[in-house]
């Protein structure tokens, strides 16, 4: 083909402008059509109504969606309780006590975990933990408890990962400077280190808020999904995930609605998550 | 009292090694009862039979081919527009405000959850655009969720070539596309395709964003337009409904190495792609 190669560099960057363009075009698309099926009902309903009505009974008129919002906060504390301290540790063992074989064979097995699909931890949560803790603690088992359990697990390959690379970020000259001063490594760690990588372990916590608050599989396979506020760690408890998924399949109408306006709301929690982890980890570049 | 800085310094190294092989651990014991409890279920006649009575008897074979179906359709579809969007981004531009807007657009879409692409999934291509419960809903809504993984790995595999070689190429008078063609994007191959294979193990793991696009069917689906069900689907549906923890563990099992096996070739392809430069 002999066709005017300048022409052909405009043409091929067109379509390279295109396709990348449409990732914005799927992020509107995404916005615009889950804003335009929530939305109206905040203004049937009126916001505080949902926001903080305390009562789920959408074929009734009842759309308040508070007590998920609650429950969707306390999994995700739960979690990060849970998930904090184990993916931080095992961070600071592969970024600074790890040899290179070690490294080499543990970060791609713990990444592994990321790949186990989420029915799967919901499944060996129903089978594993639920009964544990109806057996030897209390409850039904359903909880509060078990579920935090499950998505402290699932978000430890994302506070690894991040918090990994910042860990590993912080200049080497840092350490010598420190061991220079007779510091041990725990205290290199502790008062040089982590403090230099703070940014960025804030925000790998904050991307696994994110994930815990967006998990839905495992949480209505292990919460229980009961509609009300848990008292204590071992109360069944729904989330805004939970909500949407459990009654989408059946839903119509204005109930239908209420799905959407759920969504609105996780939709809204999570762009402020990211914006403020992608926040923190531009900071610490 | 003032406890010794070098105890304190042996027993934090015991704790974080303890921590790092507990967390190994976890993964490990999480496969192991797949493998134990499943095991006895999985045959020939298991992978290639056709479920019966709800999937209470027989195999699932369906939910196999529906899932290597919605995976691979969805790669298809994803791979060009990624691979484009990561070629546009790293040599097609300079850093402006532009490409700050569509990195934006690409990091949000990848902290958008599952659930919420089903619900858009739902509301969009099996409602409006009456696709219905289908393949074709159940691919175009992945082929979005896979999207920024497959943008992202290649946009790291395209800066990861050393900038000698474009230079070399435009040196002999060759066009900025055939460059890219010819040069850049065959040295970035490993890079790119660790991006897909680990695309394609969310696609094969995910549940939330397919049972409301693609439907539960337990049919095989034979056109664009039929509903099925994947093998993560089938599982979630047995376990959940308390249809048979037999075949659940079964299923699981096939689940659970498919994705493991997908994950090793990724990690293969990545370290390969790694080496080749450093």
């Amino acid at each position: 083909m002999t066709k005017n190669p300048a022409k052909k560099e405009q043409f091929v960057k067109l379509v390279l402008v295109a396709f990348a363009l449409s990732s914005l075009l799927f992020l509107f698309l995404i916005f615009i059509f889950i804003l335009f099926e929530g939305l109206p009902l905040f203004h049937k309903v009126g916001l505080k109504n949902i926001i903080v009505g305390s009562k789920w009974a959408p074929t009734k008129g009842f759309f308040g969606i508070y007590p998920m919002i609650v429950s969707s906060f306390l999994v995700t504390f739960g979690a990060l309780v849970i998930g904090a301290p184990m993916g931080l540790s095992c961070a600071i063992y592969l970024s600074e006590y790890s040899g290179k074989k070690m490294k080499m064979f543990l970060k791609p097995a713990l990444e592994l975990l990321a790949g186990i699909p989420s029915v799967v931890y919901g499944f060996l949560g129903v089978i594993y933990i639920v009964p544990l803790i109806r057996n030897y603690i209390g409850g039904s088992g359903f909880s509060l408890l078990a579920t935090s359990i499950i998505l402290g697990i699932m978000i430890l390959p994302t506070i690894i990962s991040i918090s990994f690379d910042s860990l590993m970020s912080v200049p080497k000259t840092y350490r010598e400077g420190s061991f220079a001063m007779g510091a041990t490594k725990w205290q290199t760690i502790y008062k040089v280190v982590i403090p230099a990588a703070r940014s960025g372990i804030l925000a790998s916590f904050i991307l696994g808020m994110g994930r815990a608050i967006g998990e839905t599989m495992a949480v209505i396979m292990i919460a229980g999904n009961a509609l009300r506020i848990p008292t204590s760690i071992l109360d069944p408890l729904r989330t805004l995930t939970g909500n949407i998924a459990l009654e989408l399949a059946y839903a119509t109408g204005d109930h239908r609605l209420g799905l959407f306006s759920t969504g609105v709301v996780l939709l809204v929690i999570i762009m402020i998550l990211n914006y403020v982890a992608n926040f923190g980890i531009k900071r610490k570049m | 009292m003032r406890i010794n800085p070098r105890f304190t310094n042996k027993f934090v190294q015991l704790g974080l090694n303890f921590q790092a092989f507990f967390t190994v651990g976890i993964l490990v014991i999480i496969v192991a009862i797949i493998c134990f409890k499943g095991f006895p279920y999985v045959n020939f006649e298991f992978i290639f039979a056709y479920p019966e009575d709800m999937g209470r008897l027989g195999g699932i074979f369906p939910s196999i081919a529906g899932t290597i179906l919605l995976a691979l359709l969805s790669i298809l579809l994803a791979t060009p527009l990624g691979v484009g969007t990561a070629i546009f981004l790293t040599e097609y531009t300079k850093e402006s405000v532009f490409t700050k807007i569509i990195r934006f657009g690409v990091e949000s879409l990848a902290g958008i959850p599952s659930i919420l692409y089903g619900l858009f999934g739902f509301i969009f291509f099996v409602i409006k655009l009456k696709m219905g419960w289908s393949l074709l809903a159940g691919v175009l809504t992945i082929t979005i969720m896979i999207l920024p993984t497959i943008i992202r790995t290649s946009e790291e595999a395209i800066k990861a070539v050393p900038r000698n070689l474009r230079i070399v190429s435009y040196s002999l008078s060759a066009t900025k596309w055939e460059t890219v063609t010819k040069v850049v994007l065959p040295s970035a191959i490993p890079g790119i395709l660790t991006g897909i294979m680990l695309s394609v193990g969310r696609a094969v793991g995910e549940t939330a964003a397919v049972i409301f696009t693609m439907g539960s069917s337990l049919r095989l689906p034979t056109s664009l337009m039929d509903s099925g069900r994947t093998m993560a689907v089938h599982f979630y549906i047995l376990a959940r409904e308390g249809i048979s923890m037999e075949k659940a563990y079964g299923t699981a099992l096939v689940l659970v190495v498919s994705i493991l096996l997908i994950n090793v070739v990724a990690y293969y392809l990545m370290n390969k792609a790694i080496s080749k430069y450093s």
